[in-house]
């Protein structure tokens, strides 16, 4: 068979993220995490004493936090790990005015192009900071603000002030506590009232650096009746030794506004991505996460929504694809706080190689959430005997008068499956790329046209040398 | 064309158990054989052993085709040689849509040295393609965009692999009871499109118990299977005879094949206990 060709367009492929940029930044703080960097950070950002302080008392907890002692083996020294680099002294409104290498990285991966193409807005984030920035200028116009929230807490203080910390305060969890005392970059988004913006608007984030952490804090206020999609990809290059994505994602949907949030995660091998995602939908809000996890060596990420008014929804649709040395703990979280609220889980995972895939979900309904709705359905598909998938569904209710269901089913890929493909044809490769596209297609059928064709493209690469 | 297909001294064991014990068959391009005989008695067996089924595990005897032997073949191998089955319970694939299916499939078979990730047939080009070829079989032109198989009913099912069939154009099929399970009406169709699709343009192997399939595809040879072995081969009429008596007589005539039938049946059912 044609192994040999295929093995060498991989490699190729594969390049195409697995690619180091010689770039000099203009600061690069030690290593280690502790006051003294925490307050370096800040002062490097010319912060407000607020911010200051919120950072200090996060670091606190931060120490204070155990591990978590469920997910995936966590193994990260803080101590080794770059917690703030800046690439550049500034961020760039075109790209020429971002440095070449920086540039010709981003127009590697496509991002210019794209932007052309079908964006209303893009930021690409590199190492700790934003280095370019774009909004369609009738959005602008429109009062819509879509800047890296370094920026925002200078411009826009009243606004994330009120807003940030409020949804994933510091004490939630280690991490959260650990990008707030070190966050970097960012979006930050504002759609007024009754906007609604037909383009998705695009942040990248790029790790470049060994031994880099990245912290990114993002936070996206969609006002009454407005409507916004936000999409962001993630690589990085391999290194020998890990890197840590710690990233916090904060949501507000207003009374009937509605927000979509799609992530295609492709980070290399070697990261830990220990993500804190979480919205809050008020009345008749629709709040969707759309969360692909391909990469990373360990992914820790639950997308939550709380439905906090009557009428609010909360969908969330998690793909996980675990490879050889992967861990994709990956689910859900839905709370429904008032009556009439309706959720949905769409789980899919598939194993591979060795990788090992959990789906971790919760669904809550509060006393007093009458009438809610919540469905769950997790697939898991195993591609061989080395590879696991698990699943820990937890649903907590505490009303009666509500309907939740659950369905979960895992399969081995199907032998009369691959038969009947293979009697029409196709090879053995391509025959499990088809399975494995079918189970993904629910993901796919709701990404803008462009990502779905580099989703296909990312699972063809993660699907090739399945098969001796 | 000429192309032959030829089974000699087949033996085929599914875990362990023999089923098929000798079979010999050999089909030309063009022609029309039905395969007929009483439940278990190794029909669907051979079909999915000529069509390289990893379970059928084949521990003697040959498969050729024009001379080449293929009995050591991979099912996607025999496929782009030209070999074809509709199956009797088709599989599922969901999410994954018809016609991008049937566009990799038919890119493969057209294209046997196709190595993976090499361009398939032109959208434009293969969109046409389907689009005349269903409108031939009276299939609805929705279907393309629904899922391999998924929540098909039995006659939709028949009818895609009918289409599968017809976008391959293989040298060699074989119809494993693709009228079972239709109404009246659903049958005369699939028959009268077997009739278009395959006739003369590929060398069929119908397997089945109904008359109205082979009305509309008048057998040069019937071959008649029991215990594991074609036990009698004849033309038209032994089709027309089975159908009207049944396998009394064979089973008669064939006492040492009537108890290797029996006994597999009672294999079969030890084993779905």
């Amino acid at each position: 068979m044609s192994t040999d060709t295929a093995s060498s367009e991989s490699i190729g492929e594969i390049n195409k993220y697995d690619f180091r940029t010689e770039s000099k930044a203009v600061f690069k703080a030690r290593k280690g995490v502790d006051a003294e960097i925490v307050n370096q950070i800040s002062e490097m950002k010319n912060e407000p004493e607020w911010m200051r302080d919120f950072r200090l008392k996060a670091l606190e907890i931060f120490h204070s936090k155990p591990m978590p002692t469920w997910g995936g083996d966590i193994d990260i020294d803080f101590q080794d790990i770059y917690y703030y680099l800046k690439p550049t002294d500034k961020q760039g409104r075109t790209w020429d005015e971002v440095p070449q290498e920086i540039k010709d990285t981003f127009d590697k991966l496509g991002i210019p192009e794209a932007e052309k193409k079908f964006l209303s807005g893009v930021k690409a984030q590199f190492e700790s900071e934003v280095v370019y920035g774009s909004l369609k200028q009738d959005l602008a116009d429109q009062g819509v603000i879509f800047t890296d929230t370094d920026s925002a807490v200078r411009d826009y203080p009243d606004l994330v002030r009120e807003y940030f910390g409020t949804i994933i305060p510091s004490t939630d969890n280690k991490f959260a506590a650990l990008n707030s005392a070190v966050w970097s970059g960012g979006s930050f988004i504002y759609v007024p009232k009754g906007v609604k913006i037909e383009f998705p608007l695009q942040a990248y984030f790029r790790i470049n650096a060994e031994n880099m952490g990245q912290f990114e804090r993002t936070l996206i206020i969609v006002d009454e009746g407005a409507s916004v999609h936000y999409v962001e990809g993630c690589t990085a290059p391999m290194y020998s030794s890990e890197s840590l994505h710690s990233a916090v994602v904060e949501i507000i949907c207003k009374r009937g506004s509605r927000c979509r949030y799609t992530t295609i995660q492709n980070w290399a091998n070697n990261i830990y991505n220990l993500v804190t995602k979480r919205a809050v939908a008020y009345a008749d809000a629709t709040m969707e996460w759309v969360d692909g996890n391909l990469g990373s060596k360990l992914t820790m990420k639950y997308p939550a929504v709380y439905m906090l008014e009557p009428g609010a929804r909360g969908e969330i649709l998690s793909i996980a694809f675990a490879s050889k040395g992967q861990h994709q703990d990956a689910g859900a979280k839905l709370v429904h706080c008032a009556p009439n609220t309706t959720g949905q889980i769409i789980s899919k995972s598939i194993s591979k190689g060795g990788g090992r895939s959990s789906y971790r979900g919760l669904v809550k309904v509060e006393k007093g959430a009458k009438n809610s709705k919540c469905n769950v359905v997790c697939d898991a598909l195993i591609l061989d005997p080395k590879s696991r998938s698990d699943t820990y569904p937890y649903i907590e209710i505490l009303d009666q008068d509500v309907s939740v269901g659950h369905e979960a089913s895992v399969s081995r890929i199907g032998e009369e499956q691959m038969f009947y493909l293979m009697s029409r044809g196709l090879s053995e490769a391509e025959a499990s790329t088809m399975i494995v596209n079918g189970v993904i297609e629910p993901l796919v059928k709701e990404l803008p046209m462009e990502y779905a064709v580099e989703m296909n493209r990312l699972i063809q690469l993660q699907m090739e040398g399945s098969v001796g | 064309m000429s192309h032959i297909l030829r089974i000699e001294n087949l033996h085929v064991a599914v875990e362990g158990k023999a089923i098929l014990r000798g079979v010999n068959l050999e089909m030309k391009f063009g022609e029309t054989h039905a395969l007929m005989g009483p439940n278990g008695s190794g029909k669907s067996t051979l079909g999915l052993a000529i069509a390289g089924h990893p379970n059928y595990e084949i521990t003697a005897g040959t498969i050729s085709l024009d001379g080449e032997d293929i009995t050591e073949w991979e099912a996607d191998q025999r496929a782009r040689a030209g070999i074809f089955m509709a199956f009797q319970r088709p599989v599922a694939i969901p999410g994954v849509k018809t016609a991008d299916f049937l566009r990799h499939a038919a890119t493969n078979v057209r294209r046997p040295d196709r190595k993976e990730g090499e361009d398939l047939i032109p959208m434009r080009e293969f969109r046409k393609e389907l689009k005349s070829k269903m409108e031939q079989l009276k299939i609805d032109s929705e279907f393309a965009r629904r899922y391999v198989n998924d929540g098909f009913s039995g006659g939709e099912m028949k009818r895609a692999e009918i289409l599968t069939m017809a976008m391959l154009s293989p040298k060699f099929s074989i119809l494993d009871e693709t009228d079972s399970g239709l109404d009246a009406d659903a049958v005369k169709l699939a028959s009268a499109s077997i009739a278009e699709i395959g006739r003369d343009k590929m060398g069929l192997l119908i397997i089945t118990h109904h008359d109205k399939l082979l009305e509309h595809n008048p057998p040069q040879f019937t071959h008649v299977m029991l215990g594991g072995r074609i036990v009698e081969t004849g033309g038209a009429e032994l089709a027309r005879e089975l159908h009207d008596h049944g396998y009394e007589r064979i089973r008669k005539t064939y006492p040492d094949a009537e108890a290797a039938n029996q006994e597999m049946l009672g294999k079969e059912e030890a084993v779905a206990v």
